[in-house]
């Protein structure tokens, strides 16, 4: 198995609260491997963001990690020193997160921050700034040279979000994770940039992980996919097996009420009726099973384990279970 | 470097096109080119006396006129001039800078280390200045430097507050985040990201506290707490002006009508500096 990159092993995260330990994430387990787009899809809540934070190790004070590893390259990254975390963010591992109007400091012009950011390489300034142009360029931003020298209150959102593209591919990461980074962005914008990204992605080789409620552009960027709900993993696999064949109810669920288009617009992931549990209190049994129409006996009082229900295809679900043994 | 200067540039003629800001361009323009070149603009010397031609009106050779002791007023105005600024530059430089330095430490750092900087702003802020002033005064004598001291110590809790608050802003926002998942050190982030969104600001706050430290100073001097007589300062010169305004009314004048212009020039730059740091604000360069 030399060619997975990040493996999250049995990962369960909880947030410290006055109400007692929030589980946000619980023995979450899946792999991306070298140079794959890896997507995550979930509700608002189900520990998306928890996840990154985690791997990035830019957590809340309040959070405690309870079992589990992120093997990064072969290593324990929750075992790493801080010193050792800072030399992997933004060189093997970078970020594009969500809001392009925040993510670019305010007051230096977009080419300072380009230099700034390759403070590891000791190259020439003049070196550093016709890099950063060249990464403009890459990511189609016209003119990049005269570009560098404004501020990013001049660009428009879609340009800041190629620039924040720019900024986490300059180290040419081995893998970039990518928060949603389109859902401000109107469609046809998104499309342009999803696009550009599957290219660079060809082109540098690195490995991606794709968080979006967007199921069709999981659909059209994503090799495989893993269907998180409340802090866990319900569903994951090979993209056209999630799409075609859906082993878990709730995955069956969003992909009714969406049916993946890239074009069409789905800012928030559907609503299905029920509420997510209480996330400092979980009830026995399957995490999904109140907003479940096919919930048993079984599904009340046994948390279903993620199993394999095929080639490159897991779920947990009794359902699948039952099938398998009868 | 020659990108900080352009940045220079870009202020300033950023300040420039607005009408209050050009004023008050020329105004601190002219007090800092005649307290740089006071010692060739002055036709007196500013302490000397000469008890023949006291107490006289503005003439020719005496542009304001003379005090009670035949000493060339305008010489005494320039020359406190130049008093001034030494009190309030280095006074208000000084205590931005420590101010920047502890307002950034208590808002990055530690919660018990801000704790215990914002009970030392407190501590501070709570003297009055001018008992401040009378207590380091006692001890020490009165001198420019003991009103430097005096006037940096008390200001440094508003430039402290400032910064931090600004840091404890910046601290949570999304583009701190971001440097931070790019590995940014915390050196780097406070230093590079976090320094030019807080300099503005307090360089705003310093063009509006230099005439209160002018002031100040002067005050002081009225007092008989801030520079030793013959030295010329603009509170020397209100306090004599003031002892003699039924005989001439020109020292008042000569005292007052610069801390008023120096005061109006110095807010009329730093209002216009406000808009101008913003990048946001910034019109097309
Ligand atoms: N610092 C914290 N302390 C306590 N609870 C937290 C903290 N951060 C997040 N949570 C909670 O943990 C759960 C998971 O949050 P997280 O931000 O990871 O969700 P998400 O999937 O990223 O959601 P979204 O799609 O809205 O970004 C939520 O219930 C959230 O309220
Ligand atoms: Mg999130």
């Amino acid at each position: 198995m030399t060619d997975v990159l990040l493996e999250i092993d049995n990962l369960s995260v909880d947030y410290e609260t006055a109400r007692g330990d929030l589980k946000a994430l619980r023995n979450i387990s899946f792999d991306v491997r070298k140079a794959e787009i890896v997507g995550i899809v979930g509700e608002s809540g189900c520990g998306k963001s928890t996840l990154i934070s985690s791997i990035l190790r830019l957590i809340a004070p309040n959070t405690r990690f309870r079992s589990g590893e992120i093997r990064f390259d072969g290593s324990d990254l929750l075992k790493a020193t801080e010193r050792e975390m800072r030399a992997l963010r933004g060189d093997e591992i970078s970020i594009v997160f969500q809001d392009p109007m925040q993510t670019h400091n305010p007051v230096l012009s977009v080419g300072q921050q380009m230099i700034d950011i390759q403070h590891r390489s000791k190259a020439p300034k003049g070196e550093k700034r016709e890099k950063a142009a060249q990464m403009l360029a890459a990511v189609g931003i016209p003119d990049p040279e005269a570009r560098l020298d404004q501020f990013p209150h001049e660009f428009s959102g879609g340009m800041r979000q190629r620039i924040a593209i720019a900024m986490a591919l300059m180290s040419e990461p081995n893998l970039l994770i990518a928060d949603e980074p389109t859902t401000a962005l109107d469609a046809t914008l998104e499309v342009q940039i999803i696009e550009r990204l599957q290219e660079l992605q060809r082109e540098m080789d690195c490995a991606i992980l794709f968080i979006s409620h967007h199921l069709g552009v999981i659909a059209e960027l994503c090799d495989r996919v893993v269907v998180m709900y409340a802090g866990a993993v319900v569903e994951s696999g090979d993209v056209r097996k999630i799409f075609h064949e859906p082993k878990h109810p709730y995955t069956r669920r969003l992909i009714e009420c969406d049916p993946g288009h890239i074009k069409t617009r789905a800012r928030i992931l559907p609503t299905i009726p029920g509420e997510v549990p209480d996330l400092a209190n979980i009830p026995d049994g399957c995490i999904f099973r109140d907003r479940c129409n096919q919930a048993t006996e079984r599904c009340m009082a046994h948390v279903p384990p993620l199993e394999s229900v095929g080639e490159e295809h897991m779920a947990a679900c009794w359902l699948n279970h039952e099938e398998v043994t009868a | 470097m020659e990108k900080s200067q352009s940045e220079i540039r870009i202020i300033i003629v950023g300040i420039a096109k607005n009408p209050l800001g050009f004023m008050g361009l020329v105004i601190v323009g002219a007090i800092v080119f005649s307290a740089i070149f006071a010692a060739w603009i002055v036709p007196y010397d500013p302490i000397e006396m000469n008890i023949r031609d006291r107490m006289q009106g503005p003439s020719w050779s005496h542009l304001l006129g003379t005090d009670q002791l035949g000493r060339d007023t305008f010489s005494r105005v320039i020359t406190g001039g130049q008093v001034a600024l030494k009190v309030a530059l280095p006074a208000v430089f000084g205590a931005m800078a420590i101010g920047l330095t502890l307002g950034m430490v208590a808002g990055y750092g530690p919660k018990w280390l801000d704790n215990f900087l914002m009970l030392l702003f407190d501590t501070i802020r709570s003297f009055p200045t001018v008992m401040f002033a009378l207590a380091v005064v006692a001890l020490v004598g009165p001198s420019l430097q003991t009103v430097v001291l005096v006037v940096m110590a008390t200001s440094i809790p508003t430039y402290g507050r400032v910064a931090r608050t600004q840091t404890l802003t910046l601290r949570n926002s999304e583009f701190i985040l971001a440097e931070r998942s790019m590995g940014a050190s915390m050196a780097r982030i406070l230093g590079v990201h976090m320094l030019p969104n807080i300099i503005g600001v307090l360089a705003v706050l310093a063009a509006m506290d230099i005439p209160t430290v002018i002031a100040l100073e002067a005050g002081l001097s009225f007092l008989g707490l801030g520079v030793k007589p013959p030295t010329p300062s603009w509170g020397a010169l209100l306090k004599d002006g003031y002892a003699l305004v039924r005989q001439t009314p020109w020292l008042v004048i000569g005292g007052g009508l610069p801390i008023i212009v120096a005061t109006l020039g110095f807010t009329f730059l730093g209002e216009s500096l406000r808009d101008v740091v913003d990048p946001k604000l910034r019109k097309n360069q």
